[in-house]
């Protein structure tokens, strides 16, 4: 019977059918997963141990000043006073403004360049264009927003300062930078996430839906605007939630162009400030445990707001691209 | 049957025209930010881009007439990311083979994904509290190595994840027939997987490399900054991004000058980088 | 219901009746299955096999599909158990030893019982890297005995004559019938004792199957070869002895006969086989 069996080319090593296995192969397997596994655990820490370690150099802070921390006024580090009301305040309403004006155009670029209102050659230069957007770094936006869009928009906010100081959000004097122009940096570096996110909830809706409408006489437009828009619709308000999550934890462009004024108004031309712009700015010096804690304790706040408007968005975004 | 040749209703023509001009108008009102920006960092920074800026370090603040440049920047910069691949590439890699070839979908290995997606939406500044207070705080000072590891919490989400999504696109029957030779776990995954999955890792290694580049509100208050060379990973360090910040608020025109000049080089090594992700993974769309 | 197989069927191990070839020794069993069973998790997807496969000898595995004859084929080097919750019942034996017990080396197992893939599979690397992969997985032989090796391999895979001149080259730019026979050429070299094909022909052209085929023909005078096949003029061409597999109407794949092919495919004794073979359904 071995004879039978005897492979037919003999320079490669005899083996015995099924030998058991040899602790070598085993371990060598074993390793490799169990070095993989080790490094998934090691990357899963992190977060926690991020949030803990904030946590706890926030406590001299927390401790002293509990929730009220949130809506206080005051921040003078001499006196050890330290309230987050006005970089809460700026880094939302800055937020706002720029969700209000990212929002039309990110849709704008998302329908053209998935839907056949241009030649298709057009869309995927364009797509990459506003895409490139996203690469430019923080800073060089910044860098431009205070050199370049300040100057240029100063007569545009003296405009809205002269004619329509009637209306409370216009009604100061302006200088150059503003919550302003802190909103139109910010929606400048949003729109391609915008646009991106969107562009593909277009892209996973059904073309029956489109044919539907076609079918019943409706023009490009008609379908897009009064059929597949209202479809895409919860998807964009997922775009805009991330989007609106990045907007809350940028730094640069806004720290350049905001004035970084510890004042809260509720006029649009004054300058003011945000929770990352004030870290930015304060962090390098601080030395106080209490001052160093008032600051961990607002990036703990930035921290947890921002992972649950990132957590939000995702669950829409996730559930309108799987159901379409 | 005349009407199947009849015109579109004006009301009709006018909404779809007013629509297109508004669709048109606003996208272009997104690229103008993008062309101008592009166009004032090379008016402004070009010419300042001399071989100075690439040897010398910055000129005290007002002096003229003496050589100025970045090179300090350039390195730190370059040090820095260094250190960040050095730590994020290996263990970005190693969990997403952990997530795609053993654990798949497992209950670990989603809490895994969920964690490293939480990660990614973590914003920069609060990477560098965190780097400030693992590093900065113990050892009493600002260092390339604290500016290093926070780089590196930045790219990790972005190289495991995208890792993954390449891992996974390799077939299946790649991995049985490796297996079916006798092949064990660790040799069919580096040999065949990794092997196959290489340029999409590339890409994504690369991209990641270009975000770290660019991030200066990790580097404010972990590296700090320099006018001087390096002295060793525990000492501050300059960098591209940070010195585009500094001098860009500083009253003195030499230094505006190079935080524009600075701003061509970071630009362009940001854009080069991407390009070539990109240009990495369309060349081996070629080969089948 | 299809009477199942039943311990143990009496063509099955009938040496005499069912040697396809006057004048031969009588065939030797390289493989045991005994009352296999095949479960995904809770749901039992083949019931109650027994089969011997002969060394040296072509068996084909043919039946209407969706019957489980790629989840059997599966279970005979384990590798069903790496891409999918599959796991057995019963007894899998490999020149007597069974390849379920605790502590089998599944690596070993599998040099011993290769496979050929339904849609070929090489690597992303050169002719001569897919046909080394194997051997260089425990050996590290001079480069010479490693020349000669792949060679060899690539002429039992009578692939040799048109790439000898092209080695390095990539082994995705390939016909798909080279392609194939490049898996061949590969599982090959780490001279396995079986060599399990599924469906390898499905994916290829007529010409290209017609060279399988032939290949076939001289392939088992050194290695076992079990084929799946939905083909059925295919396995009366290259077998000598096929199993027929059908489901019950559970929807449960059980073995309804084997033997000599000759026999299955002109005097089967069930008639839900002489039904397949006519051409009834499937």
């Amino acid at each position: 019977m071995t004879e039978a069996l005897e492979p037919t080319q003999s320079n490669l090593p005899q083996r015995s059918p099924v030998p058991t296995e040899s602790w070598v192969s085993q371990f060598g397997d074993g390793g490799f997963r169990g070095i993989s596994f080790l490094a998934a655990l090691l990357t899963a820490s992190i977060p926690f141990w991020m949030c803990l370690l904030i946590f706890k150099d926030a406590q001299p802070a927390i401790a002293k000043f509990g929730l009220a921390f949130v809506w206080t006024q005051e921040w003078n580090i001499d006196q050890s006073l330290f309230g987050a009301l006005p970089y809460i305040y700026g880094t939302l309403v800055s937020s706002a403004i720029a969700l209000f004006l990212a929002l039309p155009i990110g849709v704008a670029v998302a329908i053209v360049t998935s839907e056949k209102v241009l030649p298709e050659g057009l869309q995927t230069p364009i797509a990459f264009l506003v895409e490139l957007i996203a690469a430019i770094p923080s800073v060089i936006v910044g860098l431009w927003g205070r050199f370049i869009l300040i100057p240029a928009l100063e007569p545009f906010q003296q405009f809205l300062y002269s004619h329509f100081k009637w209306i409370p959000i216009f009604n100061t004097q302006p200088f150059g930078p503003s919550m302003l122009m802190a909103g139109v940096v910010l929606a400048i570096m949003i729109v391609p996430t915008i646009a991106a996110i969107s562009r593909e909830v277009f892209l996973a809706i059904s073309q029956d839906l489109r044919n539907g409408a076609f079918a019943l006489g409706a023009t490009q437009w008609e379908s897009i605007m009064f059929i597949t828009l209202p479809a895409a619709a919860s998807g964009i308000f997922g775009a805009a939630s991330l989007a609106l999550g990045r907007a809350l934890g940028e730094t640069m462009a806004v720290t350049m162009v905001i004035g970084n004024v510890n004042e809260i108004s509720t006029s649009l031309l004054n300058p003011g400030n945000s929770i990352p712009a004030l870290l930015a700015n304060q962090f390098g010096e601080a030395s106080d445990p209490l001052h160093v804690g008032a600051l961990m304790y607002l990036a703990l706040l930035l921290f947890l707001v921002t992972l649950a408007v990132n957590a939000i968005a995702a669950v829409l975004v996730r559930a309108l691209t799987r159901n379409a | 049957m005349s009407d199947l040749y009849a015109p579109l209703p004006p009301s009709k023509k006018l909404f779809n025209a007013a629509m297109s001009v508004t669709a048109f108008a606003l996208s272009a009102l997104a690229l103008i930010p993008l062309l101008a920006m592009l166009w004032a960092i090379l008016s402004k920074g070009v010419p300042h881009l001399t071989a100075d800026v690439f040897t010398q370090l910055p000129a005290p603040a007002g002096m003229k007439d003496v050589p100025s440049g970045f090179a300090n920047a350039i390195i730190g910069t370059g040090v820095m990311v260094a250190i960040a691949a050095g730590l994020s590439l290996p263990l970005g890699i190693l969990t997403a083979i952990y997530l795609s070839e053993f654990g798949k979908n497992s209950t670990f290995a989603s809490g895994v994904r969920m964690l490293v997606t939480i990660l990614s939406a973590a914003p920069s500044i609060v990477v560098g509290v965190f780097a400030y207070g693992v590093f900065v705080l113990p050892l009493k000072g600002f260092s390339a190595l604290a500016g290093g590891f926070a780089l590196s919490v930045i790219m990790l989400p972005i190289v495991t994840l995208a890792t993954e999504e390449s891992l996974k696109l390799v077939p299946n029957a790649q991995r049985l027939a490796s297996a079916a030779l006798g092949a064990g776990y660790g040799r069919t995954t580096l040999r065949i997987v990794l092997a196959r999955a290489f340029p999409g890792i590339l890409t994504s290694s690369l991209l990641a490399i270009a975000r770290a580049a660019g991030e200066t509100a990790p580097l404010i208050f972990t590296a700090l900054f320099s006018q001087n060379w390096l002295e060793g990973l525990l000492g501050p360090s300059a960098s591209l991004s940070v010195l585009i910040y500094n001098y860009a608020s500083s009253p003195f025109v030499d230094q505006n000058n190079l935080a524009w000049a600075a701003a061509v080089m970071l630009v362009g090594i940001v854009v080069f980088t991407n390009l070539l992700a990109r240009w990495v993974t369309r060349n081996r769309q070629t080969t089948r | 219901m299809l009477p199942s197989s039943n311990p143990p069927p009496s063509n099955s191990l009938a040496p005499s009746s069912a040697a396809p070839n006057e004048g031969e020794q009588p065939p030797i069993p390289v493989m045991h299955v005994q009352d296999l069973s095949c479960f995904y998790g809770r749901h039992k997807a083949v019931e109650g096999v027994y089969m011997d496969i002969y060394e040296k000898h072509v068996t084909a595995i043919i039946g209407p599909s969706g019957c489980g004859k790629s989840t059997f084929l599966k279970t005979l080097n384990r590798i069903g158990e790496m891409e999918s919750d599959l796991r057995i019942q019963g007894r899998v034996e490999l020149l007597g030893k069974n390849i379920y017990a605790k502590g089998t080396n599944l690596n070993q197992l599998r040099r011993q019982v290769g496979m050929i893939f339904q849609q070929p599979n090489p690597f992303a690397m050169s002719i001569y890297d897919n046909v080394a992969y194997g051997i260089r997985t425990v050996s590290r032989p001079s480069r010479s005995v490693l020349d000669d090796a792949v060679e060899s391999a690539l002429r039992s895979a009578a692939l040799w004559d048109e790439v000898k001149d092209n080695l390095n080259q990539s082994g995705l730019d390939l016909s798909g019938g080279q392609q194939q026979r490049l898996c061949i050429a590969r599982a090959l070299a780490v001279n396995p004792k079986v060599l399990l094909m599924d469906e390898p022909c499905s994916a290829l052209d007529p010409i290209a199957t017609m060279k399988i085929e032939a290949l076939l023909h001289e392939l088992k005078n050194k290695v076992t070869i079990v084929i799946v096949t939905h083909n059925m003029q295919q396995a009366s061409r290259v077998s000598e002895y096929t199993a027929f597999f059908s489901t019950d109407e559970h929807r449960i794949g059980q073995l309804v006969e084997f033997g000599a092919t000759s026999q299955i495919f002109l005097e089967a004794e069930q008639p839900s086989t002489r039904d397949y073979v006519a051409g009834r359904f499937g």
